[in-house]
């Protein structure tokens, strides 16, 4: 009996492989922190994808259950703390909404200049980092040096590099420094142009095109599902953002101030001379755009720090907000604020029953949703590009865990 | 975005068997409005919340659970009734328009052996629902019945008891490592 193979296709994979389950992390360094993926693999395509996430949980939520409002801000700063700033933020302003409290003009400007700051070194982390999955040593390096200055800043502003507590319920702890508007100026100078090599190196850089066009594609009605947000959720076409969908407490901050929301419209971006455009291999919701829509995003935050400098210095009132007193009682009620933070919407939601502390405060983690689309997206894949559409969902462990 | 204030008295007219209260937003505080339904008829709802023109919920932002149990004599008043409150914040992406909708149960099914109490899943209708109910199981305490895999998510899975139960009490030890 002779057995005709007519599709030479099918001749070439027709090998005998077994399935087998490959154990990728806790500690492998492309899955960014403490994440285990178990794999269900049969040769190199990837037939299941089962995250294992907790490693790093220590019940936040509990903990802040047991302190008052502002004592929670330092353990907000350790969820996602590539972006601390947008984390104490976001905490800040759920409970100056259940106070039903805005700050002073210049405590508005001076946050939305830090918060957008704090993207953009967030954003830079994301971008090195994804190089790094991708086998891409030189990024990493470059992105890391720009950023430097960023944390240079905040560390003027508040003395910490990377767990802040800056941003308050209030306000600010203390106001920004003299001189300090003019060294963020001078970065943003010095920055914007640095932009196009990031461009040179990753966006428009063959290896990096082959590796994650049409890799992970995540359709627009999943991607709502799965309660996904920020890139990952704009990157599959979706318009929306907090910053101008957002709650009316959030943003009132942004009232004033001028921006796109970075997403693809009619096939394109809205993107600043110079960038290179979307590729032909590309697939709308797939690892590329995720990663585009970041980088994007980081010239949107640069001219927002531009508009809120200059706002901030125009301000002649000098109160930036004076933080809450510590063991004040909080005014019963409950209330649900989500952020636009550099990885999507992070949510707080505070109960309380009149108490200083708040009966229950809860943590809604961007990464947490984000990273759950991974079993569907990763289904049927090359073992190869798993590290690129964990990447390109740019996720933090301890914000996943809390 | 903006609360919707038309939902509640269209889910009122629809469900009117099924939904225990709708609370307006309070004029004193900044407490937010939100519709309180009864956990049998949760599914049901949830669906019509979903797919129905009028509502197209159709992102749900987040579920958690709050307990109410006084664990000091100071909060007792305050907290009332002793309860478990699953609370759901759902969004339109398309309408920019919020909801928020309760389920009240009892703290637990059969308190002797600390069985949870049930509540229909929704992780077939938003799929964020099926790690965050995974994470309200874990941690909470809440059993939602006709999830695909009901799983402890952040803790252990050999890990005893709901850590956000307001009479939790954390292990003295566990495999060797000593608790408190």
């Amino acid at each position: 009996m002779q057995n005709a193979v007519e599709d030479p296709r099918v001749l070439e994979f027709d090998v005998r492989t077994d399935e087998m389950l490959v154990n990728m992390g806790p500690q492998h360094p492309s899955t960014h922190g403490v994440l285990r993926l178990v794999l269900r693999t049969d040769g190199e395509v990837v037939s299941e994808v089962t995250p294992h996430i907790g490693y790093l949980h220590r019940c936040a939520e509990k903990i802040g259950e047991n302190l008052a409002v502002r004592q929670w801000i330092p353990y907000t700063d350790r969820m996602d703390y590539l972006a601390a700033m947008n984390m104490n933020l976001g905490w800040s302003l759920a409970v100056e909404k259940l106070h039903d409290y805005a700050p002073p003009e210049r405590g508005r400007h001076l946050r939305v200049v830090i918060a957008e700051l704090g993207r953009i070194a967030s954003h830079l982390v994301g971008m090195g980092a994804y190089g790094l999955d991708l086998g891409s040593f030189s990024p990493f390096l470059y992105a890391f040096r720009e950023r430097e200055r960023v944390l240079d800043l905040f560390e003027q502003a508040c003395g910490a590099r990377l767990t802040y507590s800056y941003l308050t319920p209030g306000g600010a702890t203390a106001d920004l420094p003299p001189g300090w508007t003019d060294r963020c100026l001078k970065f943003l100078e010095d920055f914007e142009p640095i932009i196009a090599e990031y461009h040179a190196l990753l966006t428009s850089n063959a290896i990096f095109v082959k590796r994650t066009c049409g890799v992970g594609v995540l359709t627009g009605d999943r991607a709502i599902s799965y309660g996904t947000s920020g890139p990952v959720l704009r990157g599959s076409g979706v318009d929306f953002d907090l910053r101008r969908d957002g709650d009316a407490c959030y943003t009132r901050m942004y009232d004033g101030y001028e921006f796109d929301v970075v997403v693809e419209r009619d096939g394109t971006y809205a993107a600043p001379p110079g960038t290179p455009g979307v590729p032909g291999d590309a697939v709308l919701g797939d690892s590329w755009h995720r990663f585009y829509v970041r980088m994007l995003e980081v010239v949107q935050s640069i001219s927002l720090v531009r508009q809120g400098v200059a706002k901030y210095e125009a301000e002649d009132d000098l109160d930036h907000g004076q933080p809450f007193k510590l063991g004040a009682k909080l005014p019963p009620g409950e209330v649900y604020l989500e952020t636009e933070c550099p990885r999507g919407q992070m949510g707080f939601y505070l109960v309380s029953l009149g108490q200083a502390n708040p009966w229950r405060a809860r943590a809604r983690s961007s990464s947490f949703c984000n990273l759950s689309i991974i079993g569907e997206i990763g289904r049927g894949c090359l073992i190869a590009d798993i590290p690129a559409i964990v990447g390109s969902l740019d996720i933090v462990m301890g914000e996943i865990d809390r | 975005m903006q609360y919707d204030v038309e939902a509640p008295a269209r889910l009122q007219e629809r469900f009117a068997d099924s939904i225990v209260r709708v609370v307006a937003a309070a004029e004193d505080s900044m407490s937010e409005p939100f519709v309180e339904v009864i956990p049998d008829a949760w599914a049901d709802i949830a669906a019509v919340l979903r797919d129905d023109e009028a509502f197209r919920f159709d992102y749900l932002n987040d579920l958690c659970v709050v307990d109410y149990c006084a664990n000091e004599k100071k909060t007792a008043k305050a907290v009332g009734d002793e309860r478990l409150e699953v609370v759901y914040h759902l969004s339109s992406v398309s309408r920019k328009r919020q909801l928020t909708v309760k389920a009240t149960l009892s703290r637990w099914a059969d308190a002797d052996a600390q069985t949870p109490p049930g509540l229909p899943s929704v992780a077939h209708l938003w799929a964020t629902a099926e790690w965050h109910e995974c994470e309200a199981y874990d941690l909470s305490g809440v059993e939602f019945i006709g999830h695909p895999n009901l799983r402890r998510i952040l803790c252990p899975e050999d890990w005893v008891g709901h850590p956000l139960r307001k009479d939790y009490q954390m292990p003295l030890e566990y495999h060797g490592i000593r608790g408190r």
